[in-house]
């Protein structure tokens, strides 16, 4: 084989887009863009078509229109009278409201059931068990009905609170948990808050500087200085010294009964205690199982290694175990946050007006117009979604294994 | 010096038995639930909690009614003691398992096609079971699908026919390129489905069960339907698009990634509208596609998309000489996947896919949200709005649990059976 045949071989020939490795690539990549835009080409003159027929169009107007129907769960002011955007905001903050509380109350129930289960307690751990598995094989529609319907079923409505010798009594005359919802204490903020409230972030800011002054002291001089109780002083002290000199300017209303219902302080409708209780205690069995792998998956070795240089149990829970389990937790737990939050537009079930209860529900079949709702109610998931998964990778790159 | 004056012992003591206290139950106890004072104290705490729950469930489970016409006529029955009305489930059993429009008559059908439906499963489940039967899960779908939705069995020969043409063509031809076989079965599938369409057009009648349309499918029925349905079909999208997604191929790539994170990041339910309010407006202007069909596009994309990013976890986990040793004895893209890299890593995603498929599963209930009457569907809707059962929801939602519980622990119980079966071994 001399050099011009070998030229000749490497020049371009047709059959090389089906037969040469370095081509063929190109080939496929073309069809499979061919292919996706004839589809989406045909999509798109059937839905024209068929847009045209129904005498429709897509318009994002309707948001500006009033929304004519009240929502009565809201962080924001809102009325009928307000916008369909304004009901989504709502919607929004709601879905958003109860995403965050279900993630906390998830993490404390899946974080307790999830050290029990490894606990040397046999009845502990069996129990927990028993947790885990009934509420991980249960769809959570099915869950968060139930549990709905426990709170109707026993909890006392208002008018059990009345008269002489009432059936049901207040918590400590501030709490009250009745069938329509638990009504508790709502912060009233006077003149001077602002200062309080300031001096609170400031001292919280203060006592991370403090805990990084002394870890910059520890590395550097090497000398120990004594954090936990200076930490809680700097929390505590400078704050109630200014909430004192202001003369309480942060009240309290509490909620009271008037008669059939309760009124003032914070109702929390039984809705949104419901759908919150049943995500966080059906997300709590998964999160159980992710705490329990990523406390085994340390190699016991780990805590001996760290015991025979004469570490201290806490300090080797902190620095030896933890965060070798944190890098085996964190991510699951992040999806499972995630989870959580998608799985709130399930408050269509019991009446929780979240986004998809208020801008996939009620606007959606007010206004007829299916396919903007549709599409802004992904949007919003899609962009919550990728904006956590975003910083999931951030996390995941700083916490991943160097090796070396 | 004579033997009787040895003073060191001879023979050993016999080991004595440890005090009663660290032996037996009594060890057994002390150890698991007194070892301390905290575990003292959780253990009567559970005693508590376990004994708090018999005490209230016990008495209500053990006067349950069973035979009773309406609620009132349950609640007369039990004269105020606490009680379930059982006869709930038994008055309505049809209707949580096939829905209220699937006729009575037919009932034969669904439960045959569940029976056949664990012997289609069974040489796949168990590989000790002789691999012939793998020919009737070949054929079980297309079985299933004439039973279930009735009409004539030639429907069902026909497009099973279709696909064996399909398989006997890529064999055939598969020696020569993957692409040109796949292209043949494509075209002579389609172009017996032409015939055969005609064939069955003109024989309508020949072994036909009467038709069943797909809005009266309801019950537990549905869910089930639902799930295998789109688990099957969304297993082989998943492996695609993960290996899409794999690829060094940048626009196939990024197809694969917009539609997995796009799938991924809004909820099921989100889905279910678009199944339900805008799919229609994608199809062809006359053509009208029933919601079931819908709902299970958007499902199996649903399901899809996790099972890529699953299987994509697979592919990761293995290592590349893997690839290279693939790739060095001279084996192209689609051996290569076939014979070492798929067989590797769906053997490491088998866990995952099951999780996915009993979440699929347990998902299909949502279904309820867009007025289908699955399960859930049916208690929400015509049984505890209907007069005679107004309020009976412990009943209802327990039993709706139990049995979502009993089919979800066994499979993820079969899979972790599954897993120890495979474990090869690191080498």
């Amino acid at each position: 084989m001399n050099t011009s045949e070998l030229a000749r071989r490497d020049q371009f020939q047709f059959s090389m887009l089906l037969n040469d490795k370095r081509y063929r690539s190109y080939t496929f990549q073309f069809f499979a863009l061919f292919l996706l835009i004839c589809a989406m080409a045909y999509l798109g003159k059937n839905l024209l078509e068929n847009l045209a027929a129904a005498g429709l169009n897509i318009s994002y107007s309707f948001l500006g229109e009033p929304a004519g129907y009240d929502i009565n769960q809201r962080l924001i002011e809102y009325n009928s009278q307000s916008t369909h955007l304004r009901a989504s905001i709502v919607g929004v903050l709601n879905t958003l409201l109860v995403a965050f509380l279900g993630c906390i109350a998830a993490t404390f129930f899946g974080v307790t059931a999830g050290i029990l289960r490894l606990s040397n307690n046999w009845i502990v751990a069996k129990l927990m068990m028993i947790y885990v598995e009934i509420f991980r094989n249960v769809p959570v529609l099915i869950w968060i009905l139930i549990i709905h319907s426990v709170f109707l079923a026993f909890l006392p409505q208002p008018k059990a609170f009345r008269g002489e010798n009432p059936e049901a009594t207040m918590l400590w005359d501030a709490f009250a948990f009745t069938g329509r919802g638990f009504y508790i204490p709502k912060p009233v903020f006077n003149d001077g808050s602002f200062i309080v409230v300031v001096t609170f972030i400031l001292s919280i800011i203060g006592v991370f500087a403090f805990r990084y002054y002394a870890r910059q002291k520890l590395y550097s001089e090497g000398k120990l200085l004594e954090t936990r109780w200076t930490s809680v002083g700097i929390f505590f002290i400078p704050t109630l010294i200014i909430f004192f000199a202001l003369g309480s300017p942060i009240g309290l209303e509490y909620p009271e009964l008037k008669g059939f219902n309760f009124k003032g302080g914070i109702h929390a409708r039984g809705s949104l205690i419901s759908l919150w209780f049943a995500l966080s205690i059906y997300t709590g069995a998964f999160i159980a199982e992710v705490v329990r792998a990523g406390i085994q998956s340390v190699d016991k070795g780990q805590s001996e290694a760290a015991g025979a240089l004469g570490m201290r149990p806490n300090f080797i829970m902190n620095l030896v175990i933890l965060p070798q389990a944190l890098r085996v937790i964190v991510p699951p737990l992040i999806s499972f946050y995630l989870n959580i939050t998608k799985n709130s537009s399930l408050a269509l079930a019991v009446g929780y007006m979240d986004i998809t209860g208020t801008l996939g529900g009620i606007t959606l079949n007010q206004t007829g117009r299916a396919i903007e709702a549709v599409l802004l109610l992904m949007l919003f998931y899609l962009v919550i979604s990728l904006s956590i998964s975003a910083i999931m990778n951030v996390y995941n790159r700083s916490i991943m294994l160097k090796e070396r | 010096m004579s033997e009787n004056n040895s003073f060191v012992r001879k023979e050993m003591i016999s080991e004595r038995i440890p005090p009663a206290a660290d032996r037996g139950l009594v060890k057994w106890v002390r150890e698991n639930l007194f070892s301390s004072a905290f575990n003292t104290i959780m253990t009567f705490i559970s005693l508590w909690v376990i004994y708090s729950i018999i005490v209230a469930v016990t008495p209500w489970f053990l006067n349950g009614v069973w035979d009773a016409k309406t609620v009132r006529e349950c609640y007369d029955l039990l004269d105020g003691k606490s009680g379930a009305c059982f006869a709930v489930l038994k008055e309505r059993f049809p209707q949580l398992i096939y829905g209220f429009k699937y006729p009575s008559s037919e009932y034969w059908r669904p439960n045959l096609a569940t029976v056949l439906l664990i012997v289609a499963l069974a040489p796949i489940l168990f590989r000790r079971l002789p691999r012939q039967l793998l020919i009737f899960t070949a054929v079980y779908p297309f079985l299933a699908f004439w039973l279930i939705w009735g009409g004539s069995i030639l429907t069902s020969v026909s497009a099973f026919l279709g696909c064996a043409i399909a398989v006997i063509c890529y064999r055939r031809f598969s020696s020569r390129s993957f692409a040109i076989a796949v292209l043949i079965s494509l075209i002579a599938a389609n172009v017996w489905w032409i015939i055969g369409g005609y064939i069955v057009d003109l024989n309508a009648s020949f072994l036909s069960l009467k038709v069943v349309a797909s809005r009266d499918m309801g019950g537990f029925m549905l869910n089930l339907l639902l799930g295998t349905i789109a688990v099957c079909l969304s297993i082989p999208l998943g492996i695609a698009l993960a290996l899409g997604r794999q690829s060094g191929m940048p626009i196939i790539k990024w197809i694969c990634v917009v539609f997995i994170e796009f799938i991924r990041g809004v909820p099921l339910i989100t889905l279910l509208f678009v199944a339900n309010v805008i799919l229609a407006f994608f199809f062809p202007p006359d053509t009208s596609i029933d919601l079931i069909l819908r709902v299970l596009i958007m499902m199996t994309f649903f399901n899809a998309a996790y099972i890529a990013e699953v299987v994509r976890g697979g592919l990761a986990a293995l290592s590349k000489g893997q690839y290279e040793a693939a790739d060095s004895i001279g084996l192209d893209y689609t051996q290569s996947m076939r014979f070492i890299i798929l067989p590797q890593a769906l053997k490491i995603s088998i866990p995952g896919i099951v999780n996915v498929s009993v979440g699929m599963l347990k998902d299909t209930t949502l279904v309820s949200i867009i007025s289908m009457f699955d399960l859930v569907g049916m208690i929400r809707g015509p049984i505890l709005s209907s007069t005679d059962w107004n309020g009976v929801y412990w009943e209802l939602f327990g039993a709706a649990a139990a049995i979502f519980f009993v089919v979800c622990f066994s499979i993820s119980k079969y899979s972790q059976w599954l897993e120890r079966q495979l474990e090869t071994g690191k080498r």
